[in-house]
């Protein structure tokens, strides 16, 4: 319910009827919203409506959270995290200036780019903030005399941006050493491309009009020599490339250009030395550029999606509340925690580490690590693992073991060895490629032998070399990456990052899919699926509901809405909860536990609904009104999501041969897999299980069929990491989007047949090319053979099947509608 | 014509330079970001004057840019 016509004074969206104050003068959708708005008008940062209303139709509210950050003032962070440098050089003073790079939530526009950026104004001590908007991040520097860490967090919190510490910095700079190097490459071979290109005009024209023999000699020379350079500088990644590929004995479409373009050099130098014969640099050169750019744009597109991975994997907690001997908490970096220590979880947290709990009684959410669908209540001297969530209330964990000693941290390394075996899979380029150097091998030496009978040697090895030459498959190299991008761009759109571009090749023929259920094909809550009786006491009940924290309770109460008023609630953990609605006792609570209570039986005509809601393994719950003596029946479960249905009969249709494997037990998963058409299914499945699973249908499909993993917990980690492909659905894990090859950014398991329909799009985009790209490599060889070609046909027919195959590929994915706007935050 | 002999060093030489310099650039990290400073540079002009001591230094930050 929204108060009609009244929009948040800061974000733009509809304020909540509770929140309206109607002699306020501005009204908020939030309360992180009237912070911000606040902040901004004491501090002069009023400009980032003005702005804002020009550049966002995105409505957000502020992601302010409160948090203190204390945790980040620890020795032990900022050590890691936190880059010092002694010299001040805009004011040649030797104040010691800090730097960090903090990941903000809900940096997603220009005025947001704007308001980060005059951090300065808010906090003192703060030199300058750099925000980058693609990957949601802001480089800050300040004076650690003056302002601590925790506080420039807490003011960026306050701007509506809650911070997290960006993780794994030294490895995000060796890459981007790795692009700035492979860009560089890029510009060096253009720039010297364009230079052969200019020099050969001129003896192009001298090849129509005539040219002195000197000029002729100067201008081949200098095309040489930059030819040359190309081959050495940008062009070396080619030679490097085919050489790994051939010690390996395995095809690469590398090891073709490579041949090319030896070909090309050593001939074309020994012609500029004996001033004879036709050079090829210009052909080099452009062939050279063109195919480090399709390379360059595809690396691009790859680099945005696993930085969009990394960054989710950052918003994971890193933080821990620790309690001392005297009992004062403190929050402190997860790396910190030792065995022994004793930490608190509040509600909605994680668990840091794995434990035993020594105070509280509260329900554990194990999805992520079992896949069990229903949470469990634990208390004092039952174990905690690392990465489960804490849904009732806080507890206190006695740590046993933590990193990678924990559950979590064996899985992981599960993970790290499926990912090392898995083998590398043969690109549908470089299959061709294999064939390709063979075929034409094979018609150079023909062509040598033909036209040594013909007119001799020279004029044979001539021929031969032209024919190397011009059949290099530039077109055919170019496709690949020019196709994958715009299908990587595409699948963003559609709700997918894609981290290798050769699940695209998988994707395209159907094979076996190997589905999680808990969290993949549900949505991993608990909610009411189901209920039968009385409406009035169903709302009691809810009424009742609402003094628990109880996961189930939470359901039942998001179910039926209730403004009563409960008295008198008492709970027996694990069993019900009892209470007073309108002057009527009421009951809520297991089967056993309200029939025990009331010493009566369930009436006759709830006894088939009840048989009905085991059966679909939903959790029964039963609810009595003592003073009618009625009952009601409420079915309980983790709901399958709604897409599910529908999107599993695509893939059926599609021939995808599809599995349930899940830890969950196996009644539930029966009845899932009984809703949705799925034949083959296994309950109660262990992780390893679940990789070794996939192990076996790799070995009984070598080669023919890709396995397919969808998961979404740690638990389905290890079989991510050794299936083809790894898709990790929304809302998942850290392992399992560290594992996975794809990550579903919308909810649901719809993207995947998007996912499927796009591969196939791009593979055939990918074949068309290919088909063009030979088409003008026979015409090539055909003039070669014939000995009719020259460096200026040769010049002209490459530029030309490239460009062709660089229009075609924009095609690639084209069926498959985009579903969000890119700019939309993760 | 001869002059093209001079010319020819002195065009590479200058594509050269223009190379270097992109080099240059790109190890600095200029490229490394090719999103925000197209957001950057639409607002800077629009500010209120500083007032507190604190917004001298976030106006010289910003003329460093």
């Amino acid at each position: 319910m929204t108060a009609p016509d009244t929009i948040c004074d800061h974000c733009g969206l509809p304020v909540p009827q509770g929140l309206y104050e109607p002699d306020a003068e501005h009204q908020f959708c939030c309360n992180g919203c009237k912070t911000v708005y606040n902040i901004l008008q004491g501090s002069g940062l009023e400009n980032y409506y003005k702005i804002k209303s020009a550049v966002d139709s995105n409505a957000q509210p502020a992601a302010t959270t409160g948090s203190n950050y204390e945790e980040l003032d620890d020795p032990a962070f900022q050590s890691t995290w936190v880059t010092l440098s002694d010299i001040d050089s805009e004011n040649n003073s030797e104040i010691e200036i800090a730097e960090v790079e903090l990941l903000l939530e809900g940096l997603h526009c220009a005025a947001c780019v704007w308001l980060v950026e005059r951090l300065p104004r808010v906090a003192d001590g703060v030199i300058d903030a750099r925000a980058n908007i693609r990957r949601r991040t802001v480089c800050v520097r300040y004076r650690p005399s003056d302002i601590k860490l925790s506080t420039v967090a807490q003011s960026l919190d306050k701007l509506g941006y809650a911070a997290h510490p960006a993780r794994g910095k030294e490895a995000r700079e060796i890459r981007l050493k790795e692009d700035r190097k492979f860009l560089i490459r890029v510009a060096v071979a253009g720039a010297l491309a364009g230079n052969i290109m200019l020099l050969s005009i001129a003896l192009y024209g001298g090849e129509f009009d005539g040219i002195s023999d000197a000029w002729r000699t100067t201008f081949r020379w200098y095309s040489t020599v930059l030819g040359l350079i190309v081959l050495i500088w940008p062009g070396r990644i080619f030679f490097t490339g085919a050489l790994a590929a051939l010690r390996t004995r395995t095809a690469h479409l590398d090891i073709p250009i490579a041949l090319a373009l030896a070909s090309a050099g050593i001939w074309g130098t020994l012609n500029t030395i004996n001033g004879t014969g036709e050079i090829y640099f210009d052909s080099v050169g452009v062939l050279v550029f063109l195919l480090l750019v399709g390379r360059w744009i595809q690396h691009r597109q790859q680099r945005a999606a696993s930085d969009s991975v990394e960054l989710m994997l950052t918003l994971t907690p890193s933080s821990a509340t620790l309690i001392d001997d005297e009992g004062n908490t403190k929050r402190v970096p997860i790396e910190t925690l030792e065995a022994g220590m004793s930490v608190q979880v509040a509600a909605g947290e994680s668990f840091p580490a794995d434990g035993t709990i020594t105070a509280g009684t509260t329900t554990i959410d194990n999805s992520l690590l079992t896949g069990e669908s229903l949470p469990i209540t634990s208390t004092s001297g039952d174990p905690a693992l690392a990465g489960a969530t804490n849904l009732s209330s806080p507890v206190t964990v006695r740590v046993q073991a933590v990193g990678e000693h924990t559950r979590v941290g064996k899985l992981m390394e599960l993970v790290a060895q499926a990912s090392e075996h898995k083998t590398p899979i043969v690109r549908m380029a470089d299959r061709i490629a294999g064939y390709f150097v063979i075929i034409v091998i094979i018609l150079a030496i023909g062509t040598f032998i033909a036209w040594t009978m013909i007119e001799g040697v020279t004029i044979g090895i001539e021929h031969a070399t032209a024919l190397l030459i011009v059949t290099c498959p530039c077109a055919l190299g170019l496709a690949t990456p020019m196709a994958m991008s715009v299908a990587l761009g595409r699948s963003a759109r559609a709700g997918m990052l894609i981290k290798s571009a050769a699940v695209l090749e998988q994707m395209a023929r159907p094979g076996t899919m190997l589905l999680d259920k808990t969290g993949t094909l549900t949505a991993g809550q608990t909610t009411v699926v189901d209920s039968y009786g009385d409406q009035d006491l169903l709302t009691a009940a809810a009424a009742i509901e609402q003094s628990s924290n109880h996961p189930i309770a939470r359901a039942i109460v998001a179910a039926f809405d209730s403004d009563a008023l409960a008295t008198d609630v008492t709970q027996t953990t694990g069993q019900g909860i009892t209470g007073t609605v309108n002057n009527q006792f009421i009951l809520v609570g297991s089967v056993d536990f309200v029939l025990r209570s009331t010493k009566s039986e369930i009436p006759p005509e709830l006894q088939p609904k009840l048989v009905r809601l085991l059966d679909r393994a939903l959790t029964p719950i039963l609810a009595h009104n003592s003073t009618t003596n009625s009952f009601a029946l409420i079915g309980v479960g983790d709901e399958l999501r709604t897409d599910a249905a529908a999107s599993i009969k695509s893939l059926h249709k599609r021939g995808w041969n599809l599995e349930i494997c899940s830890g969950d037990h196996p009644r539930i998963v029966e009845s899932i897999a009984d809703q949705i058409n799925i034949e083959t299914h296994n309950g109660g499945v262990t992780p390893e299980a679940k990789a070794n699973r996939i192990a076996t249908l790799k070995e009984s499909h070598v080669g023919s069929t890709p396995i397919v993993m969808v998961g979404d917990g740690v638990n389905d980690a290890a079989a991510l990491a050794s299936a083809d492909v790894g898709i990790a659905v929304h809302g998942g894990a850290e392992a399992s989007l560290e594992a996975a090859d794809v990550y579903l950014i919308e909810p649901g398991v719809a993207p995947i047949v998007k996912l499927t329909d796009l591969s196939r799009s791009t593979m055939s985009t990918i074949r068309i090319c290919l088909v063009i790209s030979v088409c003008y490599n026979t015409v090539a060889a055909s003039l070669a053979m014939a000995g009719l070609i020259s460096a200026l046909i040769a010049a002209i027919i490459m530029p030309i099947s490239s460009l062709t195959v660089v229009a075609i590929c924009t095609r690639a994915g084209k069926n498959v509608a985009p579903t969000k706007s890119p700019s939309e935050p993760i | 014509m001869s002059v093209v002999y001079i010319m020819i060093p002195v065009a590479l030489l200058l594509a050269g330079l223009g190379v270097a310099a992109f080099i240059i650039a790109a190890k600095k990290g200029q490229f490394d970001d090719l999103d925000t400073p197209a957001l950057r540079a639409v607002f800077d002009d629009d500010e209120t004057p500083p007032e507190s001591k604190n917004e001298r230094r976030v106006a010289k930050d910003d003329d460093a840019d």
